[in-house]
């Protein structure tokens, strides 16, 4: 036996399945052990004095809280005792052949960034609400186009298209809605042009069944290519096309001044609130109806779908192409629901980021819509901590969000399985 | 409802699938449909269930010509099919997958699983299923991811039921369950359709016998008629069904399997502490229902499976562990149950095919350039030998017919000097004429003094081959028995029963 696999113990009888090799995998401990000891190395040898002072509310705030300061070390310290503590009983329970809960290593992750925080941010402030907003901000595209993922790849066809129907979506939008004065025209020029990019998409993967992920990565080149050109070309010397229209926030009456939690999600503009109406459409309807049971069994066995009377390429064509649209709505967030006006490549990579928030989430809208929140939040982390500058050089902090998104994806997914059709053509033989 | 297919005619390209094929199932009769595997069975369920659209003729439902423009038709005009392969979506519950296709739902598009929950149950109850309608599919049994199916077909009304090969991966007593439910649905009045190529079930069970062969319909036949009336009227000509072999004469014990536990990717014991000895000049034969271990057993001695414990000897030295290439040189010949995935490369002709263990060094190859000439010889030769019908050794098997492909994979096996042959479904979806041959190939095998090991899943063939017979349960050999054991012994066993008398052959 090569060491790499797990140690086999006795069997356990177990009904009614086949008898199952008692396995444990020592991967959770070894990567918490490797956590602690960049703990002890970063907290405690290279360890900070000082103050490190939260900041719970901004200056705008309905309901005003206290800020709260740590002094820099001795949080630190204990932090990093909780750390090895948790660590080690991670490796207890591996050593009893039991599973360590997902909860333990959220509970290990949470503390190692407020330990990290509280070191960065010796002898500043950090502003807490504004961590966490821009964290929704940056996450708000991701969830989007990791809805049209799901969908997606539920029916069968992989989207790797994702930053194309962004990107397309955010161009659109800027142009229709500085040409047409409206926003919502811009919303829903959106969604069109994210449903084209999938058009394309299907027509390709499922009529000419070429492969998927190829004709999903020259889409990203094309729709990249193309805007870039129109907007080196056409957009910068007509700056009507490109006005920089926003949507504005709108504050959700009594739900917006609950402390935290109200500038957090309740004072947002229409496109977040969208973005919530979305998620959980997409679950009910993945989940509690026919739309969703005939587009789970198309993307798991398309020919029990055919016959009983589905039609299965009907069904994907329309799917994928919805899929598209609502990440289309995601890259309307970039311009009309953030910074306004298109930029080249303003994506940066979201929607390969959106790929693996659906891969972590397991193909699951609300368990999606959390790895995209994650990745937002490293990401936001960065620009935080550049802004309160951090002894980090800033070219290291640029790799968080992806450091993140590796070690998520690779690191505690381990054995998942997709739509068991997902990818492959549906050729009646 | 009565059923009637008038003069159904089914081209793809050349070939004629179904010539004017004419059929008719009144309600209340079980009409077998007997046929060769290739005849054009399936291609005709297909036609009538409308997945295929015929080229000629007309399908009549009561004397009404229906037009069917896929399977969604012919269910709302109450045909109903039982697959081969079943239809049913693994990851869904009972219930769900009962429902799909023509769900009910509730305020707000909400799907009615309460309703369907009822009506799997209803059903159930009327035909005595123990199904749960919360269980996920793919933890049953296979018996009752069967009732799933007919639940699924009865579940639309339907008057006309298919039964496309559904004994293949039952046991002995749940073929004979199935039996009796098909009688239960016929006196209910519905009209069945039973697609088959063994002879036993049919005679026990059919009403009415259409022979097929060819695509074309070649005679009818009383369920009086003998097995061997049958099969020759199946075949085309008069066909030897036992196999002719002396008794064996086992010599010294070549290969000793010694607690052999094989570990799949989640971590189940798929092969739980197999244990047992092969002489030279015998055959065992593994017989099982299909996914019990068997797969897992032969590509475990041949080094093929990532997780194996314990000890696997042959002639006195350790194989288990070694790699592939290690095992085939110590003289392990290998017929692999998927001929088409494991056992060839389709677009390599068939001489390219015929060395592929042999391309590190050998008769074919010298110092890493191929000796066509002496493949070719040895190919001319092997297509001679083993009788394979093709336009030459230039010929990308991928075109053979699934009998011939399987004579490609028996002369590359046999054409080595063997310690230890494996053949697992050695005749699986091969025609008559072939599985003749390949009977005979495999009892030379062990007539020239090697040790076999048949796996397979027909009784039938384990009963003709085999000079000792090892039944596999969920991975663990419930007893190792002597050829000659009663089958419905065999059939117990097979659903994990061990035999009272245990014989310590």
């Amino acid at each position: 036996m090569s060491s790499l696999t797990p140690d086999v113990a006795v069997p356990v009888a177990e009904t009614p399945g086949l008898a199952v090799a008692k396995t444990r995998s020592w991967k959770a401990p070894i990567a918490l052990g490797a956590f602690v000891v960049v703990s002890v190395l970063l907290f405690l040898v290279a360890g900070r004095s000082g103050d490190s002072t939260f900041r719970l509310s901004s200056a705008t705030d309905f309901v005003k809280l206290p800020n709260a300061v740590l002094p820099t070390r001795g949080t630190d310290v204990v932090l990093t005792i909780v750390l090895a503590v948790i660590a080690v009983a991670a490796a207890y329970l591996v050593s009893q052949y039991r599973r360590v809960p997902i909860w333990l290593i959220a509970v290990f992750g949470v503390l190692f960034f407020v330990a990290f925080l509280t070191w960065a941010g010796a002898d500043q402030s950090i502003l807490v609400p504004g961590l966490l907003v821009g964290s929704l901000a940056l996450s708000t595209p991701l969830i989007f186009g990791a809805l049209g993922g799901v969908i997606s790849e539920r029916v069968g066809v992989v989207n790797v298209a994702i930053e194309g129907q962004l990107l397309g979506g955010a161009f659109v939008s800027a142009v229709v809605a500085s040409v047409t004065g409206s926003l919502w025209a811009g919303l829903v020029s959106a969604m069109v042009a994210g449903a084209l990019v999938s058009m394309i998409l299907a027509v390709f993967s499922i009529r000419y069944l070429v492969d998927q992920v190829i004709v999903g990565v020259v889409l990203n080149v094309f729709v990249t290519g193309l805007t870039s050109f129109l907007y080196s070309e056409v957009l910068t010397s007509n700056e009507k096309l490109n006005q920089g229209l926003r949507f504005a926030q709108v504050d959700i009456p009594g739900l917006s001044s609950i402390p935290l939690i109200g500038p957090l999600f309740f004072q947002q503009n229409v496109v977040v609130y969208l973005m919530y109406v979305a998620v959980a459409v997409v679950f009910f309807g993945l989940f509690k109806t026919r739309w969703g049971l005939r587009l789970r069994a198309v993307g798991e066995h398309p020919q029990a779908a055919d016959t009983v009377g589905i039609r299965v390429n009907a069904t994907r064509f329309w799917n994928v192409s919805l899929a598209g649209a609502i990440a289309g709505l995601g890259g309307a967030f970039f311009t009309l629901g953030d910074l306004g006006e298109f930029q080249k490549s303003m994506t940066a990579g979201a929607g390969y980021i959106a790929l693996a928030a659906v891969i972590f989430g397991r193909w699951d809208p609300i368990r999606a819509t959390l790895a995209a929140l994650l990745f937002g939040f490293a990401s936001n982390l960065q620009n935080v901590l550049s802004a309160v500058g951090s002894p980090v050089p800033s070219e290291f902090m640029l790799m968080l969000p992806y450091v993140v998104t590796i070690l998520a994806v690779a690191g505690l997914v381990g054995q998942s399985r997709g739509p068991a059709a997902s990818g492959k053509p549906y050729v009646k033989s | 409802m009565k059923l009637e297919l008038q003069g159904i005619t089914k081209r793809f390209g050349a070939l004629t699938a179904n010539d004017h094929i004419s059929l008719t199932v009144e309600p209340g009769e079980i009409h077998a449909l007997l046929g060769e595997n290739g005849a054009g069975k399936s291609t005709l369920m297909n036609v009538l269930y409308g997945l295929y659209q015929a080229d000629e003729g007309d399908i009549l439902l009561d004397d009404v010509v229906q037009r069917f423009a896929g399977p969604g038709d012919a269910m709302n005009a109450g045909i109903g099919m039982v697959h081969q392969h079943f239809m049913l979506v693994p990851v869904f519950t009972v219930a769900e997958n009962v429902m799909l296709g023509h769900e009910e739902t509730a305020f707000g598009g909400r799907l009615d699983l309460p309703g369907a929950r009822a009506k799997v149950r209803a059903i159930s109850q009327r035909f005595g299923f123990d199904v749960d309608p919360d269980a996920i599919v793919e933890e049953l049994p296979v018996g009752v991811q069967q009732r799933v199916e007919i639940i699924k077909a009865l579940s639309r009304d339907a008057k006309v039921l298919v039964f496309d090969e559904p004994t293949a991966v039952l046991t002995p007593q749940e073929t004979d369950e199935l039996m009796a439910i098909m009688r239960q649905l016929r006196d209910a009045g519905t009209a069945i359709v039973f697609i088959t190529h063994k002879l036993r079930e049919v005679r026990e069970v059919a009403d009415r016998i259409t022979v097929i062969r060819l695509g074309t319909v070649v005679g009818e036949a009383s369920p009086t008629a003998s097995n061997a009336e049958l099969a020759s009227l199946m075949v085309g000509r008069s066909v030897e069904l036992t196999v002719q072999k002396a008794p064996a004469e086992p010599g010294d014990v070549a290969l000793v399997v010694d607690d052999l536990r094989v570990i799949d990717a989640i971590g189940q014991f798929v092969v739980d502490g197999v244990s047992f000895e092969l002489r030279r000049g015998e055959i065992l034969a593994i017989a099982g229902v299909q996914g019990n271990g068997q797969t897992e057993l032969t590509e475990a001695i041949l080094g093929l499976q990532p997780r194996v414990e314990g000890r696997i000897e042959l002639d006195g030295k350790q194989i288990q562990g070694l790699s592939v290439r290690k095992v085939l040189d110590s003289g392990v010949g290998f017929v692999p149950e998927d001929r088409t995935e494991d056992g060839l490369v389709g677009e390599f002709t068939i001489a390219e095919n015929l060395m592929l263990d042999r391309s590190q060094s050998g008769p074919f190859v010298k110092r890493g350039w191929l000796r066509l000439v002496e493949l070719a010889e040895f190919a001319t030769e092997k297509v001679r030998e083993f009788d394979i019908r093709s336009q030459g050794i230039a010929t990308p098997v991928g075109r053979l017919s699934g009998g011939n492909q399987q004579k490609v994979v028996l002369a590359r096996e046999l054409s080595r000097d063997l310690r230890l042959f494996v053949a697992a479904q050695p005749t699986r979806g091969i025609d008559v004429g072939s599985i003749e041959f390949v009977h005979k190939r495999i009892v030379e095998t062990r007539d020239s003094g090697v040790p076999v090991i048949v796996v397979s899943t027909e009784l039938d063939e384990v009963t003709a081959l085999a000079d000792r017979i090892a039944v596999m349960y969920r991975g663990t050999i419930v007893g190792i028995v002597p050829a000659d054991t009663p089958r419905d012994v065999l059939g117990l066993m097979m659903a994990g029963e061990v035999p009272s008398t245990e014989d310590a052959a």
